[in-house]
Parts: structure tokens; sequence; C-alpha cells
């Protein structure tokens, strides 16, 4: 069956030239997209017809547009990463939406992940969180045996889902707090859970929070809205774990 | 433990747990306040009870816990507006998260502007009027309807505020898992519905039954 044609859409698009810059909203008409277009080849159709137009295209982040990557951001109509649940703004389509739409677009909003230029905002916050802590310490060798640690299979399959996670910022950025606690939580859990990891887990804990109370995110409330919007849907459990990982790592100090 | 307090996992363990602690105070206020249904002298009894020294002894720290409650709330919330410099246009956050779990600052501001009042009114009364019988005092002050509904409402407001409160306490001190989080949402909404309900049955009772 041909896909259905969308004849007209209202974009309400944020630009900022830069950085320093002072944004503003800019509306646009894009025509004839087809609802199995991707919500970024959409943006895609924009920018050609901008470049015809003698326009500066809208600069927005991309890498894989398969859902693995975690460049992709966007908060597109009220949610980060659009309406759809469980999936990245590459893996969402037109036919979420209807002819004749408005839709709002807008970069992640976070003091943490400043606007560098249209809907691209920095997220190298989430880089120096991972620096303080997010890994484990390994003395080159031989590689070990697959087997030669033996780990519960709940625990691999915990800390796998925890592994899920892309980076995106979209926890940071639907979060009414601006709090990276989902990501934070994501990566101390994943390797607490398991043997290599354990063995750092009070140091990273405490490391990873300091880091992302001095970046300037804000205090989690467990709204579990970070949860709902993660594209890989990361469950707050992950942060239960973080806030005994920290209290544990505190109470030794 | 130096930088514990300032950590911002440290300040939301404050709150969880002065929140855990003022969950107990209610137990304990809304059972003596029941006993208004069983007679004036179950009441009465309750209350004499509740004046002896060393119940006396726990005030201060129950009012310490109200302003700990109070002053960290205020600080991480004030420290949250500041983590988000330029809002969303547009936000459906309807669709990922509670009412009450947004607006736990605002619920728990009214219930505060409650406590003030309860304060000015009964609980005054209770420490410093000549009142020969508590159980008297308490039906007529709210059989008048302005305060009846003001109660009823404050009660409602403190079942939202609950319904979040209590399980996130536990998320924040790590009591929670898959499993756990949904057994303590269900537990949460039934302390949630029974302070709610409890508070401004009361209240009810006395403006229906009272003239």
């Amino acid at each position: 069956m041909a896909d259905k044609i969308l004849k007209e859409l209202t974009l309400k698009i944020w630009r900022q030239k830069d950085a320093k810059s002072q944004g503003g909203f800019k509306t646009y008409k894009v025509h004839n997209i087809s609802t199995g277009t991707s919500f970024l080849e959409m943006l895609d159709i924009l920018n050609e017809q901008l470049v015809e137009q003698n326009e500066e295209p809208v600069a927005f982040d991309h890498d894989c547009r398969e859902g693995i990557c975690g460049t992709c951001s966007l908060f597109v109509d009220g949610r980060a990463h659009g309406p759809d649940d469980d999936v990245t703004t590459c893996q969402l389509h037109m036919r979420r939406f209807e002819d004749g739409a408005t839709i709002t677009i807008e970069p992640w909003r976070c003091g943490a992940f400043p606007v560098i230029k249209d809907l691209i905002v920095d997220r190298k916050a989430y880089d120096k969180i991972l620096q303080a802590g997010g890994y484990v310490s390994v003395n080159t060798g031989g590689v070990p045996d697959a087997n030669a640690i033996p780990i519960a299979n709940d625990k691999a399959e915990e800390a796998m889902d925890a592994a899920a996670c892309i980076g995106c910022g979209a926890c940071a950025a639907t979060c009414k707090n601006s709090s990276a606690m989902l990501f934070v939580a994501a990566k101390v859990s994943q390797l607490a859970l398991l043997p290599q990891g354990k063995i750092e887990a009070a140091r990273r804990a405490k490391a990873m929070v300091a880091k992302m109370d001095e970046l300037g995110f804000g205090n989690c409330t467990n709204t579990g809205a970070c949860e709902m919007e993660c594209p890989k849907s990361i469950s707050i459990s992950h942060i239960a774990r973080l806030n005994r990982e920290f209290l544990k790592a505190k109470l030794k100090d | 433990m130096s930088n514990f307090l300032t950590s911002s996992i440290g300040k939301k363990v404050i709150m969880s747990l002065s929140g855990l602690f003022l969950i107990l105070f209610l137990c304990v206020h809304l059972s003596v306040n029941l006993l208004l249904l069983v007679s004036e002298e179950a009441f009465n009894a309750g209350c004499d009870f509740m004046a002896l020294p060393f119940i006396k002894v726990i005030e201060p720290v129950l009012a310490l816990g109200f302003i700990v409650h109070i002053i960290w709330a205020s600080v991480l919330t004030i420290q949250n507006q500041k983590a988000r410099p330029a809002k969303y246009a547009k936000r459906c956050q309807s669709q990922n998260c509670t009412w009450a779990s947004r607006n736990m600052y605002i619920l728990g501001a009214l219930v505060l502007a409650f406590l003030a009042l309860h304060i000015a009114t009964v609980w005054y009364q209770f420490k410093f009027g000549e009142i020969t019988s508590h159980y008297e005092f308490v039906s007529s002050f709210l059989k008048q309807p302005c305060f009846g509904v003001i109660y009823i409402i404050a009660a409602i407001l403190l079942g939202l505020h609950i319904t979040h409160g209590f399980w996130s306490a536990f998320q924040t001190i790590g009591f929670s898992n898959d499993i756990w989080r949904k057994r303590l949402e269900c537990i949460a909404y039934f302390f949630a519905f029974v302070f709610a309900a409890g508070f401004s049955i009361i209240p009810l009772y006395f403006m229906i039954f009272g003239n």
C-alpha cells in the first residue's frame, strides 16, 4: 500500500545563529511529505528547500539514523524525541502526524546543555560525567577467557538493560528539574552489577554524582518522566541503585 | 561524609527521611483524631495522653522535622528552577508523569498554609487556651462550614502530596526496584487515601451531625 501524503505541514523551529546569539522561533511550510518519511528526512527536505531559497539550512544533530548512536535529539511537540514512546527522533516517522498539523521543534532545554546552533546542543556535560568515573580501570594484559568470571544471568540482563543507554540526553531534557540522574544511574548501575565494575563502585558513584552536581544539573524528584521518554526505556529502578551505591560509599567514608 | 549534605542525593535523603518522619507523625495524629468519632471521653483521654511529658518532648523534634522538610524543599526547588534557564515553548508533561509528582512544592506550600491556620487556631487553643473539653472545642470549631471545608481541602491536598512523596522517599534512600516500586506506589496510594479520607471525614461528620 502506498504511503499517504501529508499535503502541508507547518513547522515552528527554533533558530539560533550561535551560542551567544538570542534565538527565536521561525515558521516554515513543507509540502507533499510521505507518511513513510522519517522525521529527520522531513527536515532534510525542508533544508533542501531552504538551500534553494538561499536561506541558511536548519542545523540539527544526527548520525546513525537507526536509533543506536544517541546523536539525534529534538524536543518535538512538547516531548523529547517526539510523541512516540521508546524511539529516538531518527526513528520517528511522519505517519505519526496529521495533514495540516503544526509541529513545534525545539532543542533540548537544559542549563548544562547549551545551544550551539539552531537545534544542536552541546552535550559534553555527559562526557565529563563519564570521564569522572564511568569506566573500569583495566591493566593491560591478555584477554581473559569469556567464562572465567561467572556472572548470574539476572545480573547480566539487568546490566545489559542499563548499558542500553545511548547518552542522548532525553532524560535531562525532559526532566522538569533538568536532572541527569537516569543517565548517571544507568552508567553506575551497569558497572556496579558486574564483578569487573564492582571493585570501583564506591569511587565511581561518588565521583559521577559530584561531577553531575558540579555541572549544574538539577535534583531528581522521582517523577519518572525520564523513564517514559528514554528511547531505551531505562528503568528508574537504576536510580534507586545509584542512590544505594552512593549512600553505601558515603557511609564507608 | 563531609560533602554528603551538600550533594544532590544527600539533600534528597534529608527530604526523604524528614518526610517519612512526618508521615509517622500523621499516623499518630490521625489515630487520635479518629477518637472524635468514637466518643467525647475517648477523644479527651487521647488529648490528655498526648499532653503527657514524654510525648511533649517530641514536639521540638517534630517542629524541626517540618522546618528541615520545608527549607530543604525550597533549596532543591530553587536549584531545580535554575537548572533550566530557558524554558520550552511547548511541553506535554501530563503524558510522562503524574500531576502530583510535578507539583510537590506547590502542594507542600498549600499544606503549609493550612498548617499555619491550624496552628493559629486549634493548636494554639489546645496549647495556651482555657479549654475544658477538647471534644467540645473541636466539634464547635469544625462545625463552622468555612473551617470544615478548608480542613477537607487540606486533607485532599495532603493526600495528593503523599501519593508521590511516600514512594519517592523510599526510592531516594535506595529502597526500591522494579518489583518494590509497584508495591510502594500501591502503599503510597493507600496512605494517601487513608489520610485524605481520615482527616476529611471528621469535619464532614461535625458539619452534618454537629448541629
